[in-house]
């Protein structure tokens, strides 16, 4: 449902600022969601100068080192950082990306870090996934197929083929694109969303897949595919430079094509 | 604690707005305006069908400074929604969707409103 402002529990306020450390000159500061279900506050916004002479160049530097050396209940998810993994995905400066891709001098001024936008907050940088990852499992994202498989080798797919998953799996599920959608934001219970329909897209358009008239069927709906309205959001936030807006596109006009 | 209590992170809050996201919605808003505006037509037609009189009345209203900036709004409104549904034939098949092509089809689309909607109020004042 379309509602503009947050809930009441949800509203941000403000919180405290961390100090620079002693002789620090080259000084950036990051203001950081904090939210946690102990203490039964609203969110705030906590500030965290850093001493950039002393820090690595990614936003994911900085939160690791304020996690490190300023403030150990700063909680966010991390691990490749190299931009794989998806886990340390997150709103900073504005938009919805990697916080281990994103370099800290491509922020103007100050560094404002959010979780990815309307999510059910778990902690501090922490958004519930469990209801995208339940839209994934719902498209079925794995080979479907009747016939059985060439007893001697491989299902074999020709370079062509091959080529119309290029843009698609490459997609690593870090749910930037969904949570930067208006349309996702309003309607994220029955819209599947852009991530989740490129992976749909993903395994219509493999050559190899058995089940393409049902996956279509499963997704001829008023609510999982036609509540995008190319926004474009998603495909300007993307990290990995895809293109979901397109992949939903092109589900669209399958969706037409084989109604001749 | 229950997660019922979790707060919903922030949204349009925080979100930086792109060109793309901006267009979007003027063109959710434009149709939403030709829709009331259709009702302002539909108005002036059922004067038309009341007689003479009901129909300077509202051909009154329509003259006015008010009635005009209403028929101006509606005209921008016409040709923004008409120019961004030319941007969605497009999108539908499957063409522009380079994050360059989608930026600057919209903002081909706003010169394009704003250029004939002066067009035709010029070609309107030069008839009368």
């Amino acid at each position: 449902m379309v509602e503009f402002t947050l809930p009441a529990n949800s509203k941000i306020g403000k919180g405290k600022t961390w100090p620079k450390a002693d002789g620090a000159t080259n000084v950036k500061r990051f203001n950081i969601y904090r939210w946690n279900g102990d203490d039964g506050k609203n969110p705030q916004v906590d500030t965290y100068e850093v001493d950039m002479d002393q820090c690595g160049p990614m936003v994911l530097d900085a939160l690791i080192k304020i996690k490190n050396e300023i403030d150990q209940t700063l909680t966010f998810r991390r691990s490749c950082r190299e931009g794989i993994c998806g886990s340390c995905a997150m709103n900073i400066d504005g938009t919805n990306t990697l916080a281990c891709t994103k370099f800290i001098d491509e922020v103007k001024g100050e560094v404002n870090v959010y979780p990815l936008p309307h999510m059910s907050v778990v902690k501090d940088l922490v958004p519930d996934v469990n209801t995208v990852y339940a839209q994934l499992s719902a498209i079925e994202p794995w080979m479907k197929t009747q016939s059985p498989p060439p007893p001697d080798k491989e299902r074999l797919q020709s370079p062509e083929d091959r080529r119309k998953l290029d843009g698609l799996y490459e997609c690593i599920l870090c749910f930037c694109c969904s949570t930067s959608c208006p349309s996702y934001w309003w309607n994220g219970e029955r819209y599947l969303g852009p991530a989740v329909l490129l992976q749909a897209y993903r395994w219509i358009v493999d050559s190899r897949d058995e089940y393409t008239g049902d996956r279509l069927d499963a997704l001829e709906d008023p609510f999982r595919l036609y509540r995008c309205h190319t926004i474009m959001n998603c495909s300007k936030t993307c990290p990995k430079g895809l293109n979901p807006a397109r992949a939903i596109a092109e589900i669209k006009k399958l969706m037409i094509q084989r109604q001749f | 604690m229950s997660t019922q209590d979790r707060p919903l992170s922030p949204h349009l809050q925080v979100y930086r707005w792109q060109w793309t996201m901006a267009y979007s919605i003027l063109h959710r808003a434009t149709g939403v305006g030709l829709a009331v505006g259709t009702l302002y037509l539909a108005w002036w037609l059922l004067a038309l069908a009341g007689g003479a009189e009901s129909f300077a009345t509202v051909s009154e209203f329509s003259g006015g400074i008010i009635g005009r900036l209403l028929l101006f709004g509606w005209t921008w409104a016409l040709f923004y929604h008409l120019g961004n549904g030319i941007r969605h034939l497009f999108w539908d098949a499957g063409k522009g969707f380079e994050l360059d092509t989608a930026a600057m089809s919209g903002h081909i689309n706003v010169a394009f409103s704003v250029v004939a909607t002066l067009a035709l109020w010029a070609i309107a004042y030069a008839a009368a």
